[in-house]
């Protein structure tokens, strides 16, 4: 099980090894790879329909509870095979609609990772791991939709989605993290067990919020819908792969599979009612005005996300029913449409829906898979999407009071899917073909016979909905339920209201096709709208967010080096003014002050003024001379005070640098004034309140009691262990010889230093 | 700054506040002084001679370039640092000779450490004095 | 005495970061060097002063006496001047290299033509 996850990073991490070889049309054999998983994964069929589930464990990281923890049950297997039986077919597609193509090889290692991704995602039990593989798929569908990476719309729209998708991952990680805290297990299967628990925690309310948020951005709801028609730049087999088939569904397989953990609690149903109604209709709305095929396709797809989101909001079992079939009706259907579109695209070199028409003329096979798709997607009998749309009547019909409302959402949403169904699936192919078109050629079997392949699932499904039913959609309904539901699916249900609304919705669409002639006007009518939509405000504020972040780092990272230090003085000035006046109250302890002879106050006088004289002179000698003097006093304080060797080596340096000092500036220019008097007082200001809070802050230490302990160390070992009796001494060489040996190391690299800058000539020193 | 006095005087100071530098350095174990100071003496004897006879002369008294001092000074000390490590003492143990030395006294690993601080320092204040006295 | 050398310390800190908020360089590196004395004496002085008893063990003892200078402020702190000397070569030798190649020891045209160098 471990393997058949991984299998596609494998495949993934050696294409770009052997990908060369390959290129040809060698490229179909890649193919083997989903549709052995697919095989494999059939083969559960038999046991997960006598309820059985399987459970595989595979250590990763325990001390955190992190597992790779497989779980397959009726929800997963549908999944899986979605994933591993679409992606079959998208990928023998792919041999010949990127034949030739200079990075198929990336292409295809691109959709291995993906489709390992999704499976992990349908499988793990692990919430965790979960997370890691949901985080896989957004970022591997970056790589997918940005795959024409020379095209910059193409490059936009992939940040976009991996921006929305990303961005809901994080809640997602958040939500995960909170359940397993509150739980104390991030097992889902152990979490379906503590459902009471988890709805009468303070943190449900959050939980319910972070995981809607992951799952609404993953699956294009509103006001997150905006991603997915900006995906459609993405290559054909990417759209029929991810945003019909797979990785939009996976926010769907989220909340169908924490319907038992958060599900049947009043915000998860009314959130997802609203969330999923409002999706729904807008979407389909939006649907109508496109004129792009792949618009058309996108926004109907977000409308049927709606539709799933909706039933799962219901929550009964009739909608929890609906939402297992429609899953798959959707699927099949749509899946067919993209690729038909792809074939259209490919072949007429256009998406404009009102420029093509009669195409069945040249070629019937394409034509009758997105013929018998669109059927499916209208739900006209005997279609599965007859089935499916019965279901989904029933579910709205039997809603308590509002059941009228609701009822109506769904039929308005399906009328507006029948229409854009029909325009993208058989408006193309009858009617008139027009001349540029008549020299157009079948293209190759290898791209019509996928889409021909899953219409006709369509049609099988609906006329035998035996094959499927206690196989396939029963052990769904009743993961998703977490009980067992006794239902059977048939394509007649006899006369009865569900019948009438069927046909109302067949109606109300035919005619909309029939009068409403898509056109440019009309889209211009749509986009009037735009700059209110969700994808406009949310793109305004991160413009808005942008530019202030750019304020604010131009104000903070000016490059100018005095602000940086005048940030952090006031900072730091602020930060102890707060400390010192709030809670410690000042007293000096003169009884307890050394006395002060009279050359110490000299030596004190002459400091002060040679500060005063270095800050302000206008001559850089005088600067560097009094510089020299306080150096020289410090000395003499060293020696007042007990500390010979500090006397010494002041001394040395002192002279040391003042001749540093004096070699060095007749080289360099007169003092200028550069600065004006505001910014002289302000720092003059700054720099005296920061020197009056050190002086406040060493006599509030002054009063603190002093720790000796290590001077006493140091104080009685001095000659005991180290033989030495000048104790600063033998610190220094002895007891931190260490710290000793790494300051000469130090010296000797400033003193390289100092030697190569001048030593080293720089290309534009030689210039002079 | 090139009088004769200065210059009469240097020749005779540098040799005199050399012996200084090396007394502070041997006795900084027990009075104040060692290395550091040593070596910063020993370099400003140095600087004070290049002043008074120039710089071509004082680098013709120390014969090689005084930034070989610092490797050699390096050296000693990490010989000084790692030399307990034979003796199966732990890094920067005290290793002392059992009788003391006349002049000096005890002379043990902090002495060559001592000496090794003493030549880097030497090393690196030349080095930075003459290289910049040079280019300027 | 300890009031003075407070006083003292916040006039070295205050001059200190008047300088380095200036846009000369030279101010800058001046500025530095009375930061870092201040910060000495500001260690020194935290250590405790004590007349006349410097960290010298008698000829005739073995261990410290009762009352002395603390030696471990005075380590760092020559560690401290000897590192700042390093620091404050190498540091005039960046303006003066800096000079020589950009003609300004002005902070902010330094900031607008490192592109040119």
């Amino acid at each position: 099980m471990l393997l058949s996850v991984l299998s596609g990073f494998l495949l993934a991490a050696c294409l770009p090894v052997i990908g060369k070889q390959i290129k040809g049309n060698l490229s179909i054999l890649l193919s083997a790879l989903p549709v052995i998983l697919f095989i494999y994964f059939l083969s559960f069929i038999p046991g997960v329909a006598n309820g059985e589930t399987y459970h595989f464990t595979y250590n990763w990281v325990p001390q955190l509870g992190i597992n790779f923890d497989f779980h397959l049950d009726g929800l997963s297997l549908l999944f899986t095979l979605l994933i591993t039986g679409i992606g079959s077919l998208v990928f023998i597609y792919t041999s010949s609609y990127l034949k030739g193509h200079v990075y198929l090889d990336r292409f295809y290692g691109y959709l291995a990772m993906f489709m390992s991704s999704m499976l992990g995602l349908v499988l793990s039990d692990n919430i965790i791991t979960l997370f890691i593989f949901w985080e896989l798929t957004s970022i591997s569908s970056f790589f997918l939709i940005g795959f024409n990476n020379d095209s910059e719309a193409s490059r936009k729209s992939s940040l976009l989605a991996l921006g929305i998708t990303g961005f809901g991952g994080l809640f997602l990680l958040a939500g995960m993290i909170l359940l397993g805290y509150v739980t104390g297990s991030y097992s889902i299967v152990e979490l379906m067990g503590q459902t009471e628990l988890i709805h009468n925690h303070p943190y449900f309310v959050l939980i319910l919020f972070l995981v809607f948020m992951g799952a609404f951005t993953k699956s294009a709801q509103f006001p997150f819908h905006f991603w997915l028609p900006g995906a459609m730049k993405a290559p054909t087999p990417v759209s029929t792969y991810l945003h019909s088939a797979t990785m939009v569904k996976a926010g769907i397989y989220l909340l169908a599979r924490f319907t038992p953990v958060l599900g049947n609690h009043e915000y998860w149903n009314t959130t997802l009612i609203i969330i999923g109604g409002v999706t729904m209709l807008y979407a389909a709305i939006h649907a109508v005005f496109r004129l792009d095929l792949k618009g058309i396709l996108a926004y109907s797809t977000i409308s049927a996300l709606g539709v799933l989101v909706f039933l799962i909001g219901l929550g009964t079992d009739d909608a929890l029913l609906a939402a297992s079939v429609f899953i798959l009706v959707h699927a099949l259907y749509k899946a067919t449409l993209f690729l038909v579109t792809g074939i259209i695209d490919h072949e007429t070199g256009t998406r404009d829906v009102s420029q093509l028409s009669g195409l069945n003329k040249v070629m019937l096979p394409v034509g009758i898979a997105a013929i018998l798709a669109a059927i499916s997607n209208a739900g006209i009998p005997p279609s599965f999407g007859f089935l499916g749309k019965d279901l989904i009547y029933e579910a709205t019909l039997h809603y308590g009071d509002w059941a009228i409302v609701l009822t109506v959402a769904a039929v308005l949403t399906n009328i507006c899917l029948l229409f854009a169904g029909f325009l993208a699936g058989i408006k193309p192919f009858i009617g008139k073909l027009p001349q540029k078109y008549e020299k157009l050629h079948l293209p190759s079997p290898l791209m019509y016979i996928p889409p021909m392949i899953l219409a006709g699932l369509g049609i099988v499904f609906g006329v035998l909905p035996m094959i499927i039913d206690s196989p396939l959609i029963k052990p769904v309904a009743a993961a998703i339920l977490n009980t067992s539901p006794d239902f059977h699916l048939a394509l007649w249900h006899g006369w009865s209201v569900v019948l009438l609304l069927s046909t109302i919705t067949i109606g109300g669409g035919l005619g909309l096709y029939f009068i409403l002639k898509p056109s440019e006007g009309l889209l211009a009518k749509a986009t009037r709208f735009e700059p209110i939509s969700p994808m406009s405000i949310i793109l305004r504020c991160t413009r808005i967010f942008e530019s202030t972040a750019k304020g604010v780092t131009y104000v903070l990272q000016n490059g100018y080096l005095r602000y940086y230090v005048i940030a952090i003085l006031t900072f730091l000035s602020v930060l102890l003014a707060y400390k010192i006046f709030k809670g410690i109250d000042l007293y000096v302890n003169f009884g307890k002050l050394t006395e002060i002879t009279l050359y110490e106050a000299i030596v004190l006088a002459i400091m002060a003024v040679s500060i005063v004289f270095t800050v302000f002179t206008r001559s850089r000698l005088v600067a560097v001379a009094a510089m020299g003097i306080i150096g020289y006093s410090i000395c003499l304080i060293f020696l007042f005070y007990s500390a010979p060797d500090l006397a010494m080596t002041q001394f040395s340096i002192d002279t040391l640098t003042v001749i540093l000092f004096v070699l060095v500036l007749y080289n360099l220019p007169k003092y200028l004034k550069l600065s004006d008097t505001g910014s002289r007082v302000r720092d003059g200001m700054l720099a005296l309140i920061f020197g009056g809070l050190i002086s406040l802050l060493t006599l509030e230490v002054l009063n603190e009691p002093l720790e000796r302990e290590i001077s006493a160390y140091y104080a009685e070992n001095a000659y005991t262990l180290a033989k030495g009796k000048n104790v600063v001494n033998v610190i220094l060489v002895d007891f931190r010889g260490a710290d000793t040996m790494v300051e000469i190391i130090v010296l000797s690299i400033a003193a390289i230093g100092v030697f190569s800058l001048l030593k080293l000539r720089l290309k534009s020193i030689e210039k002079e | 700054m090139k009088t004769i006095i200065f210059k009469t005087a240097s020749s005779y100071l540098l040799p005199l506040l050399l012996l200084f530098a090396i007394f502070i350095l041997l006795r900084g174990h027990y009075l104040p002084g060692g290395g550091f100071v040593g070596g910063l003496i020993a370099a400003i004897a140095f600087v004070i001679h290049s002043f008074a006879n120039g710089i071509e002369k004082t680098r013709g008294i120390i014969k090689f370039h005084p930034g070989f001092l610092m490797p050699i000074g390096l050296a000693l000390a990490l010989i000084a640092a790692i030399a307990p490590l034979f003796t199966g003492g732990a890094l920067m143990t005290g290793l002392w000779f059992e009788n003391p030395v006349p002049v000096i006294g005890m002379v043990g690993s902090a002495l060559f450490f001592d000496i090794g601080v003493f030549l880097v320092v030497v090393g690196v204040t030349l080095t930075i004095i003459f290289t910049i006295s040079e280019t300027i | 005495m300890e009031l003075l050398l407070v006083i003292i310390i916040g006039l070295l800190y205050a001059a200190g970061i008047y300088m380095m908020l200036r846009r000369s360089l030279v101010k800058l590196i001046i500025g530095l060097i009375l930061l870092g004395n201040g910060a000495n004496l500001l260690i020194f002085l935290l250590g405790r002063i004590v007349k006349g008893k410097p960290p010298i063990i008698d000829d005739a003892s073995y261990v410290l006496a009762e009352i002395y200078a603390d030696p471990v402020p005075q380590a760092l702190i020559l560690t401290a001047i000897v590192i700042s000397f390093g620091l404050q070569a190498f540091a005039i030798i960046l303006i003066k290299r800096a000079y020589k190649v950009v003609k300004t020891d002005d902070l902010d045209e330094m900031n607008a033509t490192d592109e040119d160098l």
